[in-house]
């Protein structure tokens, strides 16, 4: 069990930021994220892409903006926990006692729900039947290659995932790549790559089909796929691979109590606390009039809720506002020496 | 002020009157048509404002943002008269314009 002042849920700029306030203040926190890595949305989806309006930085990438934002709260030395997830929290003596997938266990007066639009999950086939097979022959994501060895696969998907799992299976297995269109958007390279598969009769290529059905008993027998003029045709084989990115689920948080309007938390714009007491939601997450779903909007969300955290981490301490210019007490939490 | 239809899958028809400059999924979400989810809110980072436009409208329409193609490749039960309602701006030149809502969106 883990003792802390607050524990932060998601590790994308918002909760990052929220984290150095807590720090300033002379709180202490963990941070859970879903993901393998720090950055959120910021990471997973556009870790190239330049963001032009974060105040003060005229241009940076989201990778970019995540490192800083690491390196801002390093001083603290928080922990983090990646790929685990929140799934229960539950009242006890006025603080949270919250469980992870990975069955850790913390108890925190406060929890700062920096969720975005929730957590990512892989995008699954829109095909009923596929669900009996998900985890043995239907697979979104793969653990051992090892299985595949001399197997029938078919891969569905047009990004990198599926073109680099279709050239690498392809040295030990029969790979049919199926794609709803006839460009692909992984890396050019990839992509000449599969042609050059396809051409020496390595892998099939099979576009503007999708999937339309599977059959099988134990583990897949074959799959049916279908284009737009209505034709279809049947493809023996023992695996099923789809990769179509990741999608985002708010998951556990709706079973909570909290209130929950389109997929965000209303909060109260003074401390971003929730309908819940010890519970605060910023970020995309969070909803009230005005909101504007910005990175900049964010910050200022984590840096008030942060103080809001404080009176339940520090009843019976009052809170003092300081600048980082002038405060010592800031100054040694962040170990600058004058 | 531009009419917009959205037509639900269940076959629900709402005409809503859109301002110009707006995107067609700021249209549904102002006025909480369902069916349009928007997560990433008009980012071009989600695929969850999908909507099918027929041939007649589909070729009046703007062409297709750079990467909504690749974003859609992610949208449930994609097709060629796929789009993202964040990438279509309203304008007197959409007035009546109709949009088909698939079952999902995820």
């Amino acid at each position: 069990m883990i003792n802390t002042d607050v524990v932060i849920i998601g590790a994308g700029p918002t909760g990052l930021f929220c984290a150095h306030q807590l720090g300033i203040i002379g709180l202490k926190c963990e941070i859970v994220d879903n993901l393998d890595k720090i950055g959120g949305q910021c990471i997973e989806l556009y870790p190239d892409k330049p963001i032009y309006d974060i105040p003060a930085i005229p241009e940076c990438t989201g990778e970019e903006l995540t490192n800083n934002l690491i390196e801002q709260i390093k001083p603290f030395n928080f922990n983090h926990h990646l790929s685990d997830r929140v799934e229960e929290i539950k009242n006890k003596n006025e603080k949270w006692l919250i469980k992870t997938s990975k069955g850790k266990e913390f108890l925190t007066p406060n929890i700062v729900i920096a969720g975005g639009v929730g957590s990512f999950e892989p995008r699954k086939f829109p095909t009923k039947n596929c669900e009996k097979f998900e985890g043995r022959s239907v697979l979104y994501s793969i653990k051992d290659k090892g299985i595949f060895k001399d197997k029938s696969v078919v891969i569905f998907g047009g990004g990198d995932s599926a073109l680099d799992w279709a050239i690498e299976l392809s040295k030990q297995s029969k790979i049919t790549l199926v794609h709803r269109r006839d460009e692909f958007r992984g890396a050019p390279s990839s992509v000449e790559k599969i042609k050059q598969l396809q051409k020496e009769k390595k892998i099939d290529v099979l576009t503007k089909y999708s999937i339309k059905d599977v059959t099988g008993n134990e583990s897949i027998e074959s799959v049916e796929i279908k284009n737009e003029e209505g034709e279809s045709k049947v493809i023996n084989t023992n695996y099923v691979l789809g990769f179509f990115g990741l999608i985002m689920q708010l998951g556990p948080i709706l079973d909570w109590g909290l209130n929950v309007d389109k997929k965000t938390i209303p909060v109260n714009t003074e401390n971003f606390e929730t309908n819940k007491k010890g519970i605060f939601a910023i970020g995309d997450i969070c909803s009230y009039p005005g909101k504007l779903k910005l990175i900049l909007s964010g910050f200022h969300e984590g840096a008030l809720a942060a103080r809001g955290c404080f009176k339940y981490a520090r009843p019976d301490e009052k809170y003092r506002f300081e600048f980082t210019t002038a405060s010592n007490t800031i100054k040694d939490r962040l170990g600058v020496k004058e | 002020m531009p009419k917009i239809k959205y037509i639900e899958h269940n076959g629900k028809e709402h005409e809503i009157d859109v301002s110009n400059g707006l995107s067609v999924m700021e249209g549904a979400v102002q006025n909480d048509i369902p069916g349009i989810d928007a997560d990433c809110g008009g980012g071009m980072a989600c695929a969850t404002c999908h909507v099918y436009v027929k041939e007649d409208w589909f070729n009046k329409l703007p062409n297709k943002s750079e990467g909504e193609d690749d974003m859609l490749d992610q949208a449930y039960e994609p097709n060629s008269s796929s789009r993202l309602s964040c990438q279509i701006t309203v304008s007197d030149e959409l007035d009546g314009l109709v949009v088909h809502l698939p079952e999902k969106q995820i």
